[in-house]
């Protein structure tokens, strides 16, 4: 029993590490623009599959396509917001944008349908079967690799975030948007490209995700999207570390609770998530609530 | 505004004789209509309009855009499975379960409600649609909900020529009761508080409005009308599996109907489901293949969204009012010195 609950936690942390990585686009794009980018699960899914039609058809490493996949995924971003974010106006913005994320999401998902089929597909590579021995434990590869560049990617993106310029104007525009324009900033440009990195991190979500979850198909969106929600609501929305520290708590719980009922242990996201909202509505590293416009 | 005082009653006047109209339309359609197909369609429409009136009682009318009324759908339509099932109910005995689905799906809303209903936007959207998960692994996992196989329906006895008019009319009753109820609280106190609460939820606290009542009554009556929408829907489709009962397209659609025709109008949620539910059924027919309903479905609500912002209603009610205004204009100009006059003779 001890040693199942060491092992529960040591999976909890290291698979956190890649819920992290998407959760943090998640909640950046919503402390830039104000909006749930709703179509984020299906967009790891899309990732999962770029690697995958990578991996088998031209037979590139699923690390070394990254190097493709997360381009590629940073350029769908910055579409999605030009196309269909951007031109939204009015008293409504916020959940009309949420509404058309969700649309965007089914067309994703109907597309990967045609294309895809239904079927489970699961992506492969020797480090994704082989695992080392640790401190007793037997640690999958693709774990430990996913974690060390979900970690380099979050590193990175604080980096990009705190000491770059372009980085002091994403914090300024989270902060106040009129403001930030008023001082030069081009918002809009920030809002793209702030959208489009978000997005670009599910290129590496999805071939996490694609490696580690036992087989993905276009309907695992869903159940994606709803645990990202829980983090980033956990976390407090817009809150970088918040969310790195929700993803974790929330993949640990829920490796723990799979040992006593797997059945269930989904559950424990959505439930911890209720939990901290009667207690702590703004999420547990939340600001207060801003009045709303 | 510049109505005079006469519009309004016209107006309303309008209003109840083109609701009477389409109601009695509705009335003697399967009468005209026996093709089975197309009743299945207008019993399905009419599930889906219902549900549509309620999601808007409550989302349009308060601004709390509830993206988890699958629950309230899919509670409906497990509580007449049980009750059916527990009290050896068939025939149309079962649709006096339809209540009961409502009540059920009532007594849930109250605890769901009082936890949503104290965070606002983006993160009661969130929290509606974590609950919907809740629902749906709930109805997966418990012993009593038939696990991933579900719960079936009793088989009606009824002739198999008309088999589709009882779900017919008792689903036209339930749009009129959604309907009707719609009507009768934009109109009263309650309603002004709702849309104080939407417009500005602060201020209108202010002005001694309680929130927390008034969103959790709209909360409350517009889970019962969808559960009980859940219940017709479940005798009629003769199953409920936790992934169609509890269905994040119910959400979607629900959203783009009401979206579509005028979000917070009372005969937007309704048009938008008269014209949506039929042509998403009728492309699920004709392109068995459901993944190309699925992308046009998603590309309509985006044409929706990006084309007409604000639904069908407002902005067609909008261009009828700007052509007016036109037609009244033209006839000011040429009697300028008379203006000041009128201005004054108008109450």
């Amino acid at each position: 029993m001890g040693r199942q609950i060491y092992e529960a936690i040591a999976d909890g942390i290291l698979g956190g590490g890649v819920y992290a990585l998407m959760a943090v686009g998640l909640t950046l794009i919503f402390g830039v623009l104000d909006i749930i980018n709703i179509a984020q699960g299906i967009l790891v899914v899309l990732g999962a599959y770029l690697s995958y039609t990578l991996s088998v058809h031209l037979h590139i490493d699923l690390f070394v396509g990254l190097l493709i996949t997360v381009p590629a995924m940073f350029v769908i971003g910055v579409a999605i917001q030009w196309l269909f974010i951007r031109p939204l106006r009015g008293r409504d913005r916020a959940s009309m944008s949420l509404l058309a994320a969700y649309a965007v999401a089914l067309i994703i998902e109907g597309v990967l349908y045609r294309v895809f089929g239904p079927n489970y597909v699961v992506l492969t590579a020797s480090y994704v079967t082989s695992s080392v021995h640790l401190f007793g434990f037997y640690l999958p590869d693709i774990y430990l690799y996913g974690f060390a560049l979900a970690v380099a990617c979050v590193a990175a993106l604080y980096l990009l975030l705190y000491r770059t310029r372009f980085g002091r104007s994403v914090r300024a525009t989270m902060q106040d948007q009129t403001a930030a324009r008023l001082i030069g900033i081009d918002v809009n440009r920030v809002a793209a490209v702030t959208f489009g990195i978000g997005v670009a991190v599910t290129a590496v979500g999805g071939m996490m995700f694609g490696a580690t979850s036992g087989g993905f198909n276009p309907n695992s969106g869903y159940d994606l999207i709803s645990r990202l929600l829980a983090i980033i609501i956990l976390g407090g929305l817009g809150s970088i570390g918040g969310a790195l520290a929700a993803a974790v708590f929330m993949t640990t719980a829920e490796a723990l609770v799979d040992i006593w009922s797997p059945d269930w242990a989904v559950v424990v996201f959505y439930v911890a998530l209720v939990l901290v909202l009667v207690i702590r509505p703004s999420g547990l590293f939340g600001r207060a609530p801003a009045r709303a416009q | 505004m510049t109505t005079r005082p006469g519009n309004g009653a016209i107006q309303r006047g309008g209003g109840t004789l083109a609701a009477l109209a389409v109601v009695a339309v509705l009335a003697v359609f399967p009468l005209a209509v026996t093709n089975a197909t197309v009743t299945t369609i207008a019993v399905d429409t009419l599930v889906f309009a219902a549900a549509a009136v309620a999601w808007n009682i409550f989302s349009g009318y308060s601004g709390y855009i509830s993206l988890g009324h699958a629950v309230f759908f899919g509670t409906g339509a497990y509580t007449v499975g049980i009750a059916a099932r527990a009290w050896h109910l068939d025939g149309d005995t079962v649709f006096a379960l339809l209540p009961l689905a409502g009540g059920v799906a009532a007594a849930l809303s109250v605890p769901l409600g009082l936890i949503a209903l104290r965070v606002r936007r983006h993160t009661f959207v969130v929290i509606t649609i974590a609950f919907f998960f809740i629902a749906q692994l709930a109805a997966t996992n418990l012993s009593w909900t038939g696990g991933s196989s579900g719960i079936l329906a009793p088989s009606p006895n009824w002739d198999a020529t008309t088999f589709n008019d009882p779900f017919y009319y008792v689903g036209l009753a339930l749009l009129v009761a959604a309907t009707a109820a719609s009507w009768l609280i934009r109109g009263s106190r309650f309603g002004l508080q709702l849309r104080a609460i939407r417009d500005d939820e602060d201020r209108a606290a202010g002005l001694g409005v309680r929130p927390m009542p008034v969103k959790l009554a709209a909360f409350v009556i517009s889970a019962i009308v969808t559960g009980m929408a859940g219940g017709l829907w479940f005798y009629f489709i003769g199953q409920a599996i936790p992934q169609f009962a509890f269905d994040p397209l119910f959400d979607l659609s629900v959203v783009v109907m009401a979206f579509f025709g005028g979000l917070g109008t009372l005969s937007g949620p309704l048009l938008g489901a008269l014209i949506i539910e039929p042509a998403q059924q009728w492309l699920t027919l004709h392109y068995t293949n459901e993944y190309l309903s699925e992308i046009l479905l998603g590309a309509l609500f985006l044409a929706v969204i990006l084309g007409l912002p604000r639904g069908v209603i407002p902005t067609a009610a909008e261009k009828i009012a700007a052509l007016r205004a036109r037609r009244r204009s033209v006839p000011a100009r040429e009697a300028v010195p008379q203006a000041g006059r009128a201005g004054q003779a108008a109450p």
